[in-house]
């Protein structure tokens, strides 16, 4: 398990996503709401590129004729046959326990703690003002 | 750490699988592409008259799509243009992504639907020729789909010989929903027409203006409701040809449903067959049991594919079926795409693969 520095922390504005390769696997970066989620970009049903698709809320109904949207932009809808996700679990909304997304560990840590290492900073110029999006893989 | 931030690009799938793709929508970039095809009289009638269809709001389909233009959301190029209308994108993110050997393009929004027989007869014409000139020219792995009024035989007869003088046609489009069941004698001069022209009938799901998909009970609520009356309309099909008896006057003629589904198949034809053994005085004409005409006659395109839970029982309903009338179609660009990779959850073995995937397509259209 190595940690890899993969965005600046202000690139991602929030509702955005950000494509990254780590190790030739394909992941998607989430901001939601400020916090960073990283899913594998492939839809476990037919392989869509989850990034290309949307962040929805949750259409929820009590009983016909009752609606209400939640959790709005918490969602990733695949871009193919709108399979959701929760961007928060990786977990399919319809099929939680079988159908999900491979999710990855997320954090934020300041360029001044970068430099101290154990990290080796290949492709990244690290500044100690500006804060940094870490995949752990 | 050693790390690759870059833009998505569509790189080609590491897949030594190459298919034939039997459903393929190609679109204009607009409209007016298809006005140097019409003859004048026609371009004043679409500009003083505009379309009619029967349905309100003629511009769009009948039930909201979940997705703009029933699209996958990644179909839209990126040069502008509605999916599907950029062969270039179609090139990178479909033909040569997915190993696409040859693909059969389905038109839409062709003219059938039209409650003016001459101009639909008239737009069918100019999207053959559009067709030719766009797509057929510029690709050789693309083949085309000739597009008629199922409701004006004299107009479709004509078209198909025109238009089938290129090869590259490789069958004749109807809908499924007509004004009449399919089986009924008012089609059967098209029939005749495209036997002689020796090109199978392709019916792809649509033609669904006026006529509710609950096939009388009334106007649906929900495009969930929608989406799967496929599967009626292409069971009124096979049982409208059957019974009509076209098959009796027709022997050489080729029928393949496209975006029909097919686990539907099965238990149509032990229906029929039970019903004709009890019923069959009412249709002398037909010699066999209803199941060995469609055995014989009928082709079944996999999109969008059956899922059950046990992905097994599908390759049960393919043997019931017969291994050899089932062809493989993506649906490319709409939003039910399959994925030649990911479309069979259980694994298929090389004989069955070939098959599904080129082998009865490349028999049935006369693909090299």
């Amino acid at each position: 398990m190595a940690r890899h520095v993969v965005a600046k922390a202000d690139e991602i504005a929030p509702g955005n996503n950000k494509l990254v390769t780590v190790k030739g696997r394909e992941i998607g970066l989430f901001n939601i709401k400020g916090q960073y989620y990283a899913l594998a970009n492939k839809c476990p049903h037919e392989g869509a590129s989850l990034c290309r698709g949307t962040l929805v809320g949750l259409a929820e109904s009590d009983g016909p004729g009752h609606y209400r949207l939640t959790r709005q932009g918490e969602l990733l809808k695949c871009p193919w046959h709108g399979w959701e996700f929760d961007v928060r679990t990786g977990q399919s909304w319809c099929d939680p326990n079988n159908t999900y997304v491979r999710q990855y560990a997320v954090s934020v840590e300041a360029g001044s703690e970068l430099l101290k290492g154990p990290y080796v900073l290949e492709t990244f110029q690290v500044a100690v003002e500006e804060n940094y999006v870490i995949i752990e893989m | 750490m050693n790390i690759a931030i870059r833009e998505q690009k569509a790189d080609p799938q590491a897949t030594r699988l190459t298919v034939v793709d039997c459903d393929i929508h190609p679109q204009v970039r607009s409209p007016a592409d298809l006005q140097k095809y019409l003859p004048e009289r026609w371009r004043k009638h679409q500009a003083t008259f505009s379309n009619h269809v029967r349905q309100a709001l003629s511009e769009t389909l009948s039930y909201p799509r979940m997705t703009p233009d029933v699209a996958r959301r990644d179909a839209w190029p990126t040069n502008g243009g509605p999916p599907g209308s950029d062969l270039e994108f179609m090139r990178q993110q479909h033909l040569d992504l997915n190993g696409v050997e040859y693909g059969v393009l389905i038109a839409l929004r062709n003219g059938g639907t039209q409650r003016n027989v001459d101009y639909g007869s008239a737009l069918c014409r100019a999207v053959n020729d559009w067709q030719v000139e766009y797509w057929l020219d510029k690709e050789p792995r693309l083949r085309g789909s000739l597009a008629v009024h199922p409701e004006d035989p004299v107009g479709a007869v004509k078209e198909i010989e025109r238009a089938s003088a290129d090869k590259r046609f490789v069958q004749v489009l109807l809908p499924p929903r007509m004004d009449e069941p399919a089986g009924r004698r008012r089609y059967w001069p098209i029939y005749e027409a495209a036997v002689r022209a020796g090109l199978p009938i392709g019916m792809h799901v649509g033609g669904v203006g006026g006529h509710p998909c609950t096939a009388g009970s009334g106007a649906a609520s929900y495009y969930i409701e929608e989406h799967h009356s496929l599967v009626p309309a292409m069971q009124a099909v096979v049982t409208s040809m059957v019974l009509e008896g076209v098959f009796e006057h027709f022997p050489d003629l080729k029928v393949a449903l496209i975006e029909g589904s097919f686990a539907w198949v099965p238990s149509l034809t032990w229906r029929l067959d039970k019903q004709w053994a009890r019923l069959k005085e009412e249709v002398p004409h037909l010699t066999r049991k209803p199941s060995e005409y469609v055995r014989e006659h009928f082709w079944f395109t996999t999109q969008p594919i059956d899922e059950p839970d046990d992905p097994q029982q599908l390759f049960d309903v393919m043997t019931w079926i017969g291994w050899d009338r089932l062809m493989f179609s993506t649906d490319y660009p709409h939003w039910d795409f399959d994925d030649p990779r990911y479309v069979f959850k259980a694994k298929l073995d090389e004989p069955h693969r070939s098959m599904l995937f080129r082998d009865n397509a490349k028999a049935l259209y006369g693909l090299k």
